[in-house]
Parts: C-alpha cells; sequence; structure tokens
C-alpha cells in the first residue's frame, strides 16, 4: 500500500506544459528522488505534492486520502527549499520555533522540548542562540531541516536540499540526511538534478524530462536497465550508437578491450587516456562512432600499455547491450 | 469591476472541470472541490483592499467627469461646458500663462538640477552632503511658502527691493522663479539617480583615444541620461503646470489654470466649469506618467547590464566651477530661508523689524495655533494610515501565491494616483463625497477625508518603495510559513514587516511631510471646524498677516526637518540592528 500517490497529473502555465500526465508512487518510509535536467517540472511537482500549486488535472492520494485540493496547513508535510528561506531575523531556535508556537495544543514545555530535540537531531543545539546569516551554508541546510522536522510531519519534502553548497559539504550531508531520514523512517521526496545524489540517497528514483516521467526505479534497475536512451544517458556515462530506428547504448566499463583481432571487434582508434584512480577512461573514436568512453581496470591499461593514437579493438557483449527502437 | 474578476476565476475553474469530465479522468463535482484549494482569507483582504482603493480612486474621478459633462441642472451636456469655456477669453488666456510659466520654470530647475546632481554624483569638490541636503529643502515647505519668502526679498516692501532692486515679481516673474523653487528638488534627485549609474570603462576608453572631457560629456553621460532627462522635463512640467500654492500667493492678475479652478469652485460656485478645468489639468499629467512608464521600462532594460565601478578623476577647474554653482543655488535657498525668519521674528514686517516673537501667537481669525496642532494630527494619522495601508496592499499583490489577474489589476491602480494633480483629487473629493446620495458622505467636512485624499495623493511613490523591499524578501517565507500552519497576518508581522523597517520608515517620512506641506488637495476639503496649516497661511496672507503667514511657514518646516532627522537616525539604529544579524541586503 502506497503512502502517497500521484495520479495523472497535469499542469499547465498559460500555455507552458510543465507536467504532462504524471504519475507515480511513494511507499511510507521511502526516501525517493526526483531527478531530472533544469525545467523538466521537478519543482512544479513537488509543489502540488505540497499543495503550493494546484493541477489542472489529476489526483494527489496522500494517506489513502484525497488531497488534491487542500491547502498546505492541512497536509502535514515538512518542506526544505533551495534557498533554505530562513527567516533571518530570528535565530536558529526562533526559526524552529516559529512553527511549532502555531500549535494549540501543545505546552510550552513541549514546545520547547521539541524545538530542542529537532536542532539535537541535527546537531545544531550548540548553535540556536546564531543568526542565519551568521552560520555556514551546511548549518543553515540543517536548520531549515530542523524546522520542517520539528513539526513531527508526515513527511518530507526537500526541493535540491544540497545544491547550494560546495562539493564536501555535499558528499557529508547526504549521508546525514539519509540517516536521519531512515532513524525517523519518514517519508521523504527529494528533488535533484545531480545524479550521484539519487544514486547514492534514494530508494527508488523518479526520472524526468519534459514535463513526462521517463522512468521509476531502483537506483541499480535505472542504472543497469534505463528504459530510455534519455535516461540512459542522464544517469551515469553511456555509449549510445542509432542506426536507422534502433538505439543501442553500452556502459564504459561492460565494453571490453581485447588484444586480438576478431572480425566482429571494432577497431578504434585512442585520442585520450584519462587516469580515475582505480579506473582508467579512454576516449577512441572509429569511423561511425565519434566519441566512444571505455572504463578499464587502472592495472589492466598498465598491462596493456594504452596510448594515444594507438589502435585497440573493442568486444561489446550483447547481454549489456540495451536496444530502443523509435 | 471586481465581482469580474472573480467571474473569470470562476469561469476559469468551470473550464478545468469541462476539462476533467471530457477527459473522463474525474469526476464531475470534484471542481467544486478546487475552491478548497484557494486561500479565501488572503483572497478576501486581496479584494477588500482593491475594492477600498478603486472606490476611493475611480468613483471621485467618475464624478468628476461627469460633472464636467453635465449642465448646472444635473442634465447630459455632451461639449457644451467645453465650447463655453474655450468661447470665454478670460478663462481660456489661462491656458497659455499656465504653459509658459511651466516651460520656463522647467527649463530653470533641469537645468539646475542636472548641474547641482553632476556636482554631486562626477566631480570631487567638497561639502557635497551639506549640498545634498540643502537642495532639499524646499520639500519640506508648503510651494505656498516658497512664494511667501520671495515676497520678503523681492516684493513691494521686500529686503532686496528696498535696497533698489525690483525685480518686478508679481506675477509671470515670480509665479516661475517659485515654481523653479519648487520642481528643482525632483529634478535633481531624479538626475542623481541616473548619474549614479556609470559604466567607467567607456570613460577610460574615451580617455585613452584622447576625447576632451565635454566630448565625454556629450557623448557618454548625456545619452546615458535621455531618458531620465525627458522624465524629470515632463515632471518638473506637470507639477509646476498644476500647483495652486504659488500662483496663489504671487500670482498677482495672472492666471493659471489651478487658481481659475479655486475661484470657480470657491467664489463663483460654478462646479461644471470647475470640473472642465479640472480635466483639462489632467492632460499634462497624463502625459507626464504614460512617459514615465515607457522611459523607465527603456531604462530597466538598459541599466542591469553595466559595469559601475567609474572613477572620478582629479579635475580642479571643474570642482571649482560646479562648486559655485552648488553654492549660488545654496545660498538662493539659504536667502529664502532667512527672509522667511525674518519675516516671522520681526515685530511688524516692514516697518518695525525688531526682533518679536509675536507672529507667533497667530490670530484665531485665521486659523490660529489650533492649525497647526490639526495639521500635526493629520500628518500623524495619514502617516500611520498610510504606511498601514501602502505595506498590507503591496505584500498582498507581490507575495500573494495566485489570484494573478487581481494582482495586476491591483498594481495598474497602485501607479495612477501618480498621474492626479492634487487639485484634481480635492476637486473630485467634493464630487464624489458631497453628494447626499452617496453614504460615504458622513466622512465629508472631517479629518477623515483630507487623510483620505492625502493618502491617495501620495500612494504610488510609498507603493513602489514597499515593493521594492519585498521583492528582496525571499519568496519561499510565504511557502515555508503555509506549510507550518502560520497564518498569512503573523508572517507578516513578525518577517516580512520586521525586514522591511527601513522601507516603512520611509514611507511613514514620506506621507508625514507631504501631508504636512500640502495644499491643492485639502484646499476643498478642510471644514471651518478643523483648520490646518498649510491652509491658514493662505487666509493669513490673504488678510494681510504675512509675518504670521512666515511663522506658521517656519514651524512646518521646523517639524519637517525635526521628523527627518528623527528618521534619519532611527534609519542608523535599524540598521544597526539588522547588521548585527548579519541583514544586510534590506
Ligand atoms: N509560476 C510559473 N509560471 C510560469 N511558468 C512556470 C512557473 N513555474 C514553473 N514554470 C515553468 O514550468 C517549467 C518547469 O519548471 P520547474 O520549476 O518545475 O522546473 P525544475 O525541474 O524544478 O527546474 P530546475 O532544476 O531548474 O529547478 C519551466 O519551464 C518553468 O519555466
Ligand atoms: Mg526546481
Amino acid at each position: 500500500m502506497s503512502f502517497l500517490e500521484i495520479r495523472n497529473i497535469t499542469k499547465r502555465f498559460n500555455e507552458q506544459i510543465a507536467l504532462n500526465n504524471v504519475s507515480a508512487s511513494v511507499k511510507k518510509g521511502e526516501l525517493v528522488c526526483i531527478l531530472g535536467p533544469s525545467g523538466c517540472g521537478k519543482t512544479t511537482l513537488l509543489r502540488i505534492i505540497a499543495g503550493l500549486e494546484t493541477a489542472n488535472l489529476g489526483q494527489i492520494i496522500i494517506d489513502g486520502k484525497d488531497q488534491t485540493y487542500t491547502q498546505p496547513k492541512d497536509r502535514n508535510f515538512g518542506i526544505v527549499f533551495q534557498s533554505y528561506a530562513l527567516f533571518p531575523n530570528m535565530t536558529v531556535l526562533g526559526n524552529v520555533l516559529f512553527g511549532l508556537k502555531q500549535r494549540r495544543e501543545l505546552s510550552k514545555e513541549e514546545v520547547h522540548a521539541r524545538s530542542l530535540e529537532a536542532l539535537r537531531l541535527v546537531d545544531l543545539l550548540e548553535h540556536k542562540d546564531k543568526y542565519p546569516r551568521q552560520l555556514s551554508g551546511g548549518q543553515q541546510q540543517r536548520t531549515a531541516l530542523a524546522r520542517a522536522l520539528a513539526l513531527s510531519p508526515s513527511y518530507l519534502l526537500l526541493d535540491e536540499p544540497l545544491s547550494a553548497l560546495d562539493a564536501k559539504v555535499r558528499v557529508k550531508l547526504r549521508s546525514e540526511i539519509k540517516t536521519i531520514q531512515k532513524s525517523l523512517a519518514i517519508t521523504t521526496i527529494m528533488v535533484t538534478h545531480d545524479q550521484d545524489e539519487a544514486l547514492t540517497m534514494a530508494d527508488r528514483i523518479i526520472v524526468m524530462n519534459n514535463a513526462i516521467v521517463e522512468q521509476i526505479g531502483t537506483p541499480r534497475e535505472i542504472y543497469d536497465c534505463p528504459s530510455s536512451a534519455f535516461v540512459a544517458s542522464f544517469v551515469g556515462t553511456m555509449n549510445v550508437y542509432q542506426q536507422k530506428s534502433v538505439t543501442y547504448a553500452i556502459r564504459p566499463e561492460k565494453l571490453e578491450v581485447v588484444n586480438r583481432h576478431d572480425k566482429y571487434d571494432l577497431a578504434v582508434n585512442v585520442n585520450e587516456v584519462e587516469f580515475k584512480g582505480p579506473l582508467t577512461r579512454i576516449y577512441a573514436s572509429c569511423a561511425d562512432a565519434p566519441e566512444i568512453y571505455i572504463d578499464i581496470p587502472s592495472e589492466k591499461a598498465d598491462a596493456m600499455r594504452v596510448r594515444i593514437g594507438a589502435t585497440m579493438f573493442l568486444k561489446t557483449p550483447q547481454k549489456h547491450l540495451r536496444r530502443w527502437t523509435v | 469591476m471586481f465581482s469580474f474578476a472573480g467571474l473569470v476565476e470562476l469561469a476559469k475553474a468551470d473550464q478545468v472541470k469541462t476539462d476533467q469530465v471530457k477527459s473522463g479522468l474525474v469526476k464531475p463535482g470534484l471542481a467544486k472541490q478546487r475552491l478548497r484549494s484557494i486561500n479565501f482569507g488572503q483572497l478576501a483582504a486581496l479584494l477588500l483592499l482593491l475594492t477600498i482603493f478603486a472606490l476611493i480612486l475611480l468613483g471621485p474621478l467618475i464624478s468628476l467627469f461627469s460633472k464636467a459633462f453635465m449642465t448646472k441642472g444635473g442634465d447630459w451636456a455632451g461639449l457644451a461646458n467645453y465650447t463655453q469655456y474655450f468661447k470665454t477669453p478670460s478663462l481660456t488666456i489661462s491656458i497659455g500663462n499656465t504653459i509658459d510659466i511651466s516651460l520656463w520654470s522647467t527649463l530653470f530647475s533641469a537645468t539646475f538640477g542636472l548641474l547641482f546632481a553632476y556636482a554631486l554624483t562626477r566631480t570631487r569638490m567638497v561639502g557635497k552632503l551639506f549640498f545634498k541636503y540643502l537642495a532639499l529643502l524646499p520639500i519640506f515647505m508648503p510651494t505656498l511658502i516658497h512664494a511667501l519668502a520671495l515676497v520678503f526679498l523681492f516684493g513691494k516692501q521686500g529686503i532686496i527691493t528696498q535696497l533698489g532692486l525690483d525685480i518686478n515679481l508679481y506675477g509671470r516673474t515670480g509665479i516661475i522663479i517659485a515654481e523653479t523653487i519648487y520642481t528643482f528638488p525632483q529634478a535633481f534627485l531624479m538626475f542623481s539617480i541616473a548619474l549614479e549609474y556609470a559604466d567607467g570603462r567607456l570613460y577610460e576608453a574615451a580617455d585613452s583615444m584622447g576625447v576632451s572631457p565635454f566630448t565625454q560629456f556629450i557623448k557618454i553621460t548625456l545619452p546615458d541620461i535621455k531618458y531620465t532627462a525627458v522624465n524629470v522635463l515632463f515632471v518638473c512640467f506637470t507639477l509646476a503646470f498644476t500647483d495652486f500654492g504659488a500662483p496663489k500667493v504671487i500670482g498677482g492678475s495672472y492666471n493659471v489654470l489651478a487658481t481659475d479652478i479655486y475661484k470657480q469652485i470657491v467664489g463663483q460656485f460654478d462646479m461644471n466649469m470647475g470640473a472642465v478645468v479640472g480635466t483639462l489639468l489632467l492632460i499634462p499629467a497624463l502625459l507626464s506618467f504614460v512617459v514615465g512608464k515607457v522611459t523607465n521600462s527603456i531604462n530597466a532594460s538598459t541599466l542591469s547590464s553595466r559595469a559601475t565601478n567609474f572613477k572620478i578623476k582629479k579635475c580642479m577647474p571643474r570642482d571649482v566651477a560646479f562648486f559655485i554653482v552648488c553654492i549660488a543655488v545654496s545660498l538662493a535657498f539659504l536667502a529664502l530661508t532667512a527672509a522667511l525668519l525674518i519675516g516671522a521674528l520681526s515685530k511688524y514686517f516692514p516697518y518695525d523689524m525688531s526682533l518679536s516673537l509675536q507672529s507667533f501667537m497667530f490670530d484665531s481669525s485665521t486659523g490660529g495655533i489650533n492649525s497647526f496642532s490639526h495639521s500635526l494630527q493629520m500628518a500623524i494619522f495619514t502617516a500611520v494610515s498610510g504606511t498601514v495601508f501602502v505595506f498590507i496592499y503591496a505584500y498582498l499583490v507581490e507575495k500573494s501565491q495566485r489570484f494573478s489577474l487581481l494582482k495586476k489589476i491591483g498594481r495598474l491602480l497602485s501607479a495612477l494616483p501618480l498621474a492626479l494633480p492634487g487639485m484634481v483629487i480635492g476637486l473630485s473629493f467634493i464630487f464624489f463625497f458631497n453628494n447626499a446620495n452617496n453614504p460615504l458622505n458622513i466622512i465629508y467636512g472631517t479629518v477623515l477625508i483630507l487623510v483620505l485624499s492625502n493618502v491617495l495623493h501620495y500612494f504610488s511613490v510609498p507603493f513602489l518603495t514597499a515593493t521594492g523591499a519585498l521583492k528582496k524578501l525571499d519568496s519561499e517565507f510565504e511557502c515555508v510559513s503555509e506549510s507550518m500552519g502560520v497564518p498569512g497576518y503573523k508572517t507578516l508581522l513578525m518577517v516580512s514587516a520586521p525586514l522591511c523597517l527601513p522601507a516603512i520608515l520611509e514611507i511613514f517620512m514620506y506621507f508625514f511631510v507631504n501631508a504636512m506641506v500640502t495644499v491643492s488637495a485639502v484646499v476643498f476639503l478642510y471644514s471651518a471646524q478643523f483648520q490646518i496649516a498649510a491652509i491658514a497661511i493662505t487666509h493669513m496672507e490673504e488678510a494681510g498677516n504675512i509675518s504670521q503667514a512666515a511663522a506658521m511657514g517656519f514651524l512646518i518646516l521646523l517639524i519637517n526637518v525635526i521628523v527627518r532627522i528623527l528618521y534619519e537616525a532611527a534609519i542608523k539604529i535599524v540598521k544597526a540592528k539588522l547588521a548585527r544579524k548579519e541583514i544586510t541586503n534590506v
């Protein structure tokens, strides 16, 4: 039984279609990433789930109830925006208290205890009296998270929560958010355009492009069995080759480099060799493919003495070759 | 008008319903549910404010136009009033007069405004801050007082006239000088804003090619400010064209349109002819409004991409030349203020010049000291209610999540008062409110109508200030609050308003100062029981008691300067407080 169901949502802004018949479902306690390029409708979908925007068509079912047209305040969710939208004139604690104070049913002590609990959860207790602008980007992000979690929402919405941070902090916060999410077992929908983020954090990924859903699946499914050429090249690197109406694709690490020439093997010219730690990436080309990516273990590359300008032979294992007919 | 807007929104919902039914996706009846997604509190607030504003703005204007096209008896007259007007040479002569004085004063104030602004933004002369505040001095006084100060200097018994220089003040000359003084701060402020932006690279390139500074000014600076210049010309022209205070005091027998309206209404009770002249007054104002809209949109599109690291070069002769211009203008302003003070402090100008505070013992027959306290009450009331109304209005128009049509209407309406001269507002208010059939006529003759006319008259600039400040706030504050179940008014009170405090103070001061100095709108609306200072000055002057008039003018100047100083101090404190929280971009 799914916790949240998105049914045939269509959203138009004037003449522009931002979401075109989008359907998906999210299970309780799951972290789902909405992944897609800029402008594909991710934020719009999130705002419709939040009730900040109303769909033209379709339904949003939350916890078995039709919530398509309810107000945000009646949906009981927490939200973190890309800008964090922390109130700059309130301290960290003030930000967290702002929403809690609205809850008439909570006593003063409860309000206080819950705000401190939320801050402890994101490890910000010692910074509670600082103003947002006096915090680092990562701390601001965690404040926004604490504010969203303090009301014990039944689900959490995150719009590119990490994109404003630098790479190191981002990687660290990925696992922190994931840990908090798992420990609270809170259903979470997170928008991102960063495929690494989606692959490492999500239980399932909804890949979007041009206002439609391209594919829904676990990170493994999305990576190993992309359902379209778009998904294949958007998530990870993919060699795509088009022949008449058929598109062929294979991951760089699935290509095998062979020494001896077999008549089915492909002869390619090495253009560039890039050492990437355990793997070495080779950029090669041949008559009908101007750019081919090949990843092989660095040890093997050393042993083979790959050189720029040399000719190599590639074997494409049929079981890893994906085909789509247009 | 607003039920129309509501209908459109409902029709949209209906369209969606039919779409949904057609597509077979959704059961009919769900469209009703869509209504649940509307934030009715916000919608009601938006509708309420827009309705009030539209009523106060458009109701009186409609009354004005219907008066202009009606006979005294209330029958449809078509253009009869206008033909009669244009067949009366004693009336039409004012059109030429008004254009004449407006053109000359515009020419002078634009020239001096440009020189002054250039001196303050593009030279290295000393005393810039001093000059800047001095340039704003005329803003703090009613135009009546500019004229009155001129009387003390150049009038029949004026100080300078007595020294042997008679410039024949009364009439055309006096009006042109007074309007130049009145419009100078506007020209100066607008040119300053335009000149503050400069692309240093252009000037450096010109230098390296050996282009002379004068050619640089013609080829780089002027093209940069040409739209502002057009705007300045129209704004100054319109201000001079529609001003009532100065011609009232020193116009003599030289008639202009604004004084004609006054004579028609107050002297001859000819409401219809007054309305006809009122509509004439609207013409340059509307033209100026349209020009402003167009030039501002062009300016906005060219300004954004500019590099602004302009270094002012050292150049002694230039600095000295501009310093002399600034000193001359400043001395003129100081002389006027001094003349006012002398007039106020002398026992019986010009016959007994001994120092006395007697002029401050105002005769109660011409308003008395009460009129000053009434003015204060009115200004405070205007500032408080105006600030609250403008800010909430701007907040709803800027931050509502939906209702895009209503927000568009709100923006459109907000700019209209800019095109309404005070005279026209006052006149149309009488027609609208002094009407037995209008239930709102209970406010006629009370302080409320004065406050209302002031808030409307000075609405547009504060609205821009408020939206400007609100635009800088993260648009997602409201979304976050809504998600936490915090009602909209709390977000406004606890987040947006505190962050916009500098803008709010500015709006408050703007309303206060303008309410203290305005004459044109309120001259038709005050009641005998509620005299106000600026009007009392006209009565004192009419009664020949110009010393008391000067004293009253001086009190207005004083209170405005005090409020300005308090404002500057408050801004400093607020900014320091915000800076402690490292909130710097508001
Ligand atoms: N309020 C709006 N009015 C008009 N068009 C809008 C509005 N909001 C979004 N759009 C349009 O809808 C499309 C989808 O926008 P959305 O913000 O959902 O994209 P996104 O996937 O979140 O992109 P990004 O990664 O850049 O944030 C865009 O083309 C955008 O221009
Ligand atoms: Mg987005």
